[in-house]
């Protein structure tokens, strides 16, 4: 699409009045849960127009969370890769290591405004249900996280942390035992217990008005990146790099420069082993639309229909669907889908960890292996902002799991 | 007139309600489906209920998980079940058959290859539980157009408004969700079901039928002494799954089992 074409959209107008993105997004849930989704939404449209509400987001923010969080010049890692100027987007240092807490401070307070009592979550690597468990925890309510047994094996340390926290956490033994099976149990609880439970879902998916909120939650992110970015580089960034699961931190990090045409986008998904393998969690890249946890978009399915099993080496990446708001993206052209195998982020990981003492999460270092490649291409005069979304401290084991070590 | 229209003006002429068997399609073998069908019309269903396997199946208890997943081993897809309408309308032209199932599988067909699939194969009706009236009017405008109902569901947590509009698109009848939960849930509560069938009878003509904790002949007598109609399903497909688990059995003792709950419940639901 042309850049024209593209001056034509006004991309703070959607989704529209149903939670469309062009023709992705809706709300396709069974009925049961249509009154729910009306209510929030009818909270949402209410509260994010309250200044109080705003408020105390802020505030929270700022005090809890951490805010602003840094946006580092990554002086030797540019360097040595001898092209483009990186800053890296510290969403790293927020409290509890990720992007994931800007959102579910923000639904906790929306729970709390709605006057719900008991919150559940959804979680893959265990980020979003600690995020979850955290608010739930200070803001004194009843937490259930709900997690694949398979991911429960593979993250015990984040299932220990929920767990102080107060969480329940429930394995989820249908399907295949991951991300996508803990969703749907999550959704079966909501409609069992929709009076007093409120869902938190974790990324920019779900049934509309889930996939707005959790952008606006998210774009905190950019809001910051951009004034930061003006302020230390004195112009706006040339390109913008983020890893693409779910797609919340990108989608926080790429709204507020949507308008900005020169600035280019990049959302990095999961090749995992490869697209050709057909192992990658990579819908944008090699699956097609559906209808998948209440909305259409872009996923890994076959022929018939059925959701496909997924693999990534990042377990926050290893979902078959994708915010529909980038399904969108992809489609009028607006930000570049491309994808990085495992053994590119695991490459990535490791070298920012030795060239900047950084350790990124395996999530954030497929946008760092991406940003390799793009910043050798570029001008040392250009400047690429990456989002650095969370900490690698989680993925200690997977990494020592490849090097053949045993951690006790 | 379609199949379920005379049906369901057949009973109302008779005073009898209709009670409406689920079974999940290939579920627990693919080769039993078609002759348990025969055998729960034979012991007095009077529609079916075909679930179509999804590997996403959100609205469902721990039991049709199971028969979803099951299904699924043997490579049931929506052209299979297709394909097993078809082969049940060999036999029997008079009872209505309805899918029920989730969006994607149809949405990957596309909705005018499937609406003429269905059609072309005996299916009388769609329920598609992820598909409410703001997103299926493009699906129901194609099934429309080869005579097919659109199912839709009314919940307890429908206001009367969404209840009026549901009422606008729907056609065949209405599936009120007896209880706030999944398939198969324990918390069948008979006098809110009452309440909210008065309300709902006041917006519409439509015959409405009942699904969801309904376990056994006393609770489907219940249900069908309130509405036009009883749908069973966790009992029957927990039965089926037990047999095959139990040991060797012929896939016609496994579809008698079944016929013998529906007898029993067709019993109860027929004595005054």
């Amino acid at each position: 699409m042309s850049s024209s074409e593209q001056q034509s959209i006004d991309f703070a107008a959607l989704p529209d009045s149903r939670g469309h993105f062009g023709p992705y997004g809706g709300r396709f849930v069974s009925e049961t849960l249509m009154y729910a989704l009306d209510e929030l939404q009818e909270a949402y449209s209410k509260l994010s127009q309250d200044a109080a509400f705003q408020a105390e987001f802020d505030q929270d923010l700022a005090h809890y969370v951490g805010r602003p969080s840094p946006l580092y010049f990554a002086e030797r890692w540019s360097r040595e890769l001898g092209g483009a100027q990186i800053y890296l987007k510290r969403e790293d240092l927020n409290h509890t290591g990720a992007h994931k807490v800007n959102n579910t401070i923000g639904q906790a307070l929306l729970a709390k405004y709605m006057g719900k009592k008991r919150i559940i979550a959804e979680t893959g690597a265990g980020q979003h249900g600690v995020a979850s468990a955290t608010v739930a925890a200070r803001m004194g309510l009843e937490c259930v996280v709900f997690m694949g047994a398979e991911d429960i094996q593979r993250q015990a340390l984040n299932v220990y942390r929920m767990k102080l926290l107060g969480a329940e956490v429930v394995s989820v033994t249908s399907g295949s035992r991951t991300l996508k099976d803990a969703m749907n149990e999550a959704m079966r609880d909501w409609v069992t217990n929709v009076d007093n439970t409120y869902y938190i879902i974790g990324t920019v998916a779900g049934p509309h008005p889930y996939p707005q909120l959790v952008r606006d939650f998210q774009s905190v992110i950019g809001r910051e990146a951009r004034r930061q970015c003006l302020d230390q580089v004195g112009r706006l960034p040339d390109a913008l790099v983020a890893c693409v699961g779910g797609g919340s931190n990108a989608i926080g990090l790429f709204y507020p420069f949507l308008a900005d045409e020169k600035v280019k986008m990049y959302g990095v998904e999961a090749a995992g082993y490869g697209l050709d393998s057909g192992q990658h969690a990579a819908p944008l890249n090699a699956g097609r639309a559906g209808v998948l946890h209440g909305n259409r978009t872009y996923l890994m399915e076959d022929d018939d229909g059925q959701i496909i099993p997924t693999h990534s080496v990042s377990a926050g990446l290893d979902y078959p669907g994708v915010g529909p708001e980038h399904a969108w993206l992809k489609d009028v052209g607006r930000v570049a889908y491309p994808a990085v195998t495992d053994e590119q982020a695991l490459a990535a990981f490791r070298e920012l960890t030795l060239v900047e003492g950084i350790m990124p999460a395996l999530e954030s270092s497929h946008a760092l292996a991406y940003t390799r490649d793009l910043a050798a291409k570029m001008s040392p005069k250009e400047v690429i902002v990456v989002n650095l979304s969370g900490r690698g401290d989680k993925d200690i084991h997977t990494v020592a799991d490849i090097d053949g070590i045993t951690l006790s | 007139m379609s199949r379920i229209d005379s049906r369901l003006e057949l009973l109302a002429q008779q005073g009898r309600k209709a009670l409406i068997p689920y079974i999940v399609a290939g579920d627990p073998l693919t080769e039993v489906t078609v002759p348990t069908m025969h055998a729960m019309v034979h012991a007095g269903a009077d529609i079916i209920e075909l679930g179509v396997p999804f590997s996403d199946p959100m609205a469902e208890g721990p039991v049709i998980q199971l028969a979803h997943e099951r299904a699924l081993a043997h490579k049931v897809s929506l052209r299979s079940v297709l394909a097993m309408v078809k082969e049940f309308r060999l036999q029997d032209q008079e009872t209505p058959v309805v899918l029920m199932g989730y969006a994607n599988p149809v949405e990957v067909m596309g909705y005018q290859p499937f609406a003429q699939q269905a059609s072309d194969a005996g299916v009388d009706g769609v329920l598609i539980v992820d598909l409410p009236p703001e997103e299926g009017s493009e699906l129901n405008a194609k099934l429309q157009q080869v005579g097919i109902h659109m199912i839709f569901l009314i919940a307890p947590t429908t206001t009367v408004d969404r209840a009026r509009s549901i009422c606008d698109v729907a056609s065949g009848y209405l599936y009120y969700v007896s209880l706030k939960g999944v398939t198969g849930a324990g918390h069948l509560d008979v006098s809110s079901v009452q309440d909210k069938l008065a309300d709902i009878r006041g917006l519409t003509e439509l015959p409405i039928c009942v699904g969801f904790g309904i376990r056994d002949a006393m609770s489907a007598k219940r249900i069908a002494s309130l509405a036009d109609g009883a749908v069973v399903g966790s009992v029957l497909v927990d039965k089926m799954a037990q047999l095959v688990k139990s040991g060797s059995m012929s896939h016609d003792e496994i579809a008698s089992h079944v016929a013998a709950i529906i007898a029993d419940m067709r019993q109860a639901m027929d004595r005054p």
